[in-house]
């Protein structure tokens, strides 16, 4: 059983944040399947198309045939620890930091083994179940976990490295006046977070849900606005320095596309908020998170964008909210190489059509606020990169990911032609 | 002496005094809220170009962004489908000699602490006139309700049922403009119609007559209180945009 992580102290301001380090950074191009799959939190390897091997590190060409088709495949995770070393020293200043770091090699019983972080919890020669994981690089890295949970096990060092837990971190929820807002600012509440800041734009009007907001436990309400440049940055000046999960909830949703609009003005709304805003989010609070990345029990260790999956595609009848949240996927990822070798992970959350009113008179299946939260809540707990919320989410993503050219096709046809 | 020349020596004295009946074009002022399928009304926002700085070392400068509506604003009579018709309806039109003149200030303000939805009526109109005499054509008639120093939720008064302020109504805009022939109405309020004027009839009564007969409006005005219920001068020249709707503007009104 691991010992839980305490809630830490106040921080001394005499002594100098530690700055993040990294470790190895740097994967091949066929190696970055892995990472792919890791910020999913799929426990992928290698395998030969023509002869059928599965391959392990990653590699140009099949060691056993030489065939050049390899491709990234789901395999099972479960294995045996059969070897194991504590590293006491080390010339990477990243482990260096934080020795000593458990290590060795597990033989999985899909027949290969590998070399992963060893989670505290797991027995000599035990039994474990491999996951993988982005770790402060951005890079994916395996860890075996002991074959079953066992208490505290999230707060084992080793794994708290590539997970983004809310546990005793604070938490900013850029709109609480959605049910998405308040149903985060319950999961965060409820997942250990110290505190919950819940931005709130436009005081001077009420909102259903406001008094059960602030009901909530460890709930701050602080007054921000991200179509205001001067309110994102008075609020990231407040409390910029203890944000140590960023979710950014405030979304302009609109149907529509082009012509059946006679102008700019709610297309300029949805940019206004969904890119601009999360621009300004980013100018104001990236800086401060980006310092703090290796900043104790409480770093700053996650930002959350949720994103409509039609970012990836358009729906034409959401075609406008559908662009501005192509334009945002487009910011996250130049946000993504921005804040790399902060240790802060860039979390995209992609959800299908949300149980809500802009959404009432679509068929189901629907998000509910409550689903969304939860899963945030689970892809944080895990130190997932990229999640799918809800089967619409899930399914065209898959269909993306298959043939984004087909996926278009697809999603602008006429109907019934 | 000519009649500028004594306004001068007058304002260079002090004998007349200038009172700002503007609210501060700020992000966070109220505006008008329409249910959200609709088009709405934008909020003042500032970007700041640059600060003496790299992005412009000597100098600093922002740029701003509004709706015609935004704030302390002007209403031509365009903005309103009743007016839509007339002759030099738009901002840019508009004679001058509109934006400068004698005000009649109509203090309402123990009644709307009494009753959010307070009415102005005919009965009302005509008991002030009782006490200061007739409204005289062209003025420029401001109901003075100190809505002004309310802010946060308080100012719209938004519930379930929509806002709750007070304002005209129907009978009194109509007594108004045919019979006393008013130049304009101006209001503390964020429109120039109760919070409820919807479910007057005609619906938004305040707008649709004023605008209908050529009238001009004006709202989210402030200090009130500091004017006489007769024989200030109104200033209230909006922007010259062209076609315009309306315009944020500051209103001064000059005292004695």
């Amino acid at each position: 059983m691991t010992d839980p992580i305490r809630k830490p102290g106040r921080k001394n301001p005499q002594i100098r944040t530690v700055q993040p380090t990294l470790p190895p950074a740097f994967r091949s191009r066929k190696a970055l399947g892995f990472t792919v799959a890791a910020a999913e939190g799929r426990f992928c390897l290698q395998r030969c198309d023509d002869c059928g091997k599965l391959t392990y590190p990653a590699r140009e060409a099949c060691p056993a045939c030489l065939s050049m088709n390899l491709h990234w495949q789901d395999v099972d995770p479960a294995g045996q620890l059969i070897a194991e070393t504590t590293i006491r020293t080390s010339t990477n200043s990243y482990f260096r930091e934080r020795m000593p770091w458990r290590s060795g090699t597990v033989m999985l019983d899909a027949g290969v083994s590998v070399l992963a972080h060893i989670h505290g919890d797991v027995a000599p020669q035990g039994r474990v179940r491999m996951i993988a994981r982005t770790d402060k690089s951005g890079k994916g890295v395996m860890m075996a976990l002991p074959e079953e949970d066992v208490e505290n096990m999230a707060d084992d060092k080793q794994l708290r490295e590539l997970t983004c837990d809310p546990k005793h971190r604070r938490v900013l929820i850029t709109d609480g006046r959605t049910e998405v807002g308040q149903a985060l600012a319950k999961a965060m509440s409820g997942a250990g977070a110290g505190i919950v800041f819940v931005g709130l734009a436009e005081q001077w009007r009420g909102f259903a849900g406001q008094a059960a907001l602030e009901a909530i436990a460890n709930v701050e309400i602080v007054p921000l606005d991200v179509t205001n440049t001067t309110s994102v940055q008075e609020c990231a000046g407040e409390i910029g320095g203890k944000v140590d999960i960023l979710i950014n909830t405030a979304q302009h949703t609109r149907p529509g596309g082009i012509m059946g609009r006679r102008d700019v003005v709610t297309s300029r709304d949805e940019m206004e908020v969904n890119y601009f805003g999360l621009m300004r989010l980013m100018q104001g609070f990236g800086p401060g998170m980006r310092a703090r990345g290796a900043d104790g029990v409480n770093s700053a260790c996650a930002w959350v964008n949720l994103l409509s999956v039609y970012a990836l595609s358009n729906k034409p009848d959401f075609g406008s909210t559908s662009a501005s949240q192509a334009a945002a996927l487009s910011l996250a990822q130049c946000f993504r190489a921005e804040m790399a070798g902060s240790g802060v992970k860039v979390v995209n959350a992609y959800h299908g059509p949300l149980e809500d009113e802009w959404h009432q008179p679509l068929p189901p299946p629907k998000v509910s606020p409550n689903r969304l939260a939860r899963e945030v809540r689970g892809a944080l707990q895990q130190g997932l990169e990229d999640i799918a919320i809800g089967e619409v989410a899930l399914d065209v993503r898959m269909r993306w990911k298959e043939d984004a050219g087909v996926l278009e096709k697809e999603l602008t046809q006429i109907e019934g032609m | 002496m000519s009649a500028l020349a004594h306004l001068a020596a007058s304002l260079a004295t002090g004998a007349v005094k200038t009172v700002d009946l503007t609210h501060t074009l700020d992000p966070d002022f109220p505006v008008m809220i329409l249910p959200p399928e609709f088009g709405q009304c934008a909020r003042f926002r500032v970007e700041e170009v640059s600060r003496y700085d790299e992005r412009g070392p000597g100098w600093y400068w922002r740029n701003f962004s509004c709706g015609e509506h935004t704030g302390t604003h002007f209403d031509a009579p365009i903005h309103w489908i009743s007016g839509r018709d007339l002759p030099n309806a738009t901002v840019d039109a508009i004679p001058t000699s509109a934006f400068v003149g004698p005000v009649c200030v109509l203090d309402c303000s123990a009644e709307a602490a009494e009753d959010e939805d307070y009415l102005l009526d005919v009965e009302a109109i005509k008991a002030w006139e009782a006490t200061h005499g007739e409204i005289p054509a062209g003025a420029w008639v401001l109901m003075r309700t100190d809505w002004s120093k309310k802010s946060g939720a308080e100012y719209l008064n938004m519930r379930e049922d929509g806002a709750h302020t007070p304002g005209p109504t129907s009978e009194a805009i109509r007594f108004l403009v045919e019979t006393r022939e008013i130049l304009g109405f101006g209001t503390e309020t964020v429109g120039t119609d109760a919070g409820q004027g919807a479910h007057l009839s005609p619906p938004y009564p305040a707008h649709y007559i004023l605008h209908g007969a050529g009238k001009l409006g004006l709202q989210c005005l402030a200090n009130l209180d500091q004017l006489p219920a007769t024989g200030a001068i109104l200033i209230c020249p909006p922007l010259k945009i062209k076609h315009g709707s309306g315009s944020p503007l500051r209103v001064l009104a000059l005292v004695e």
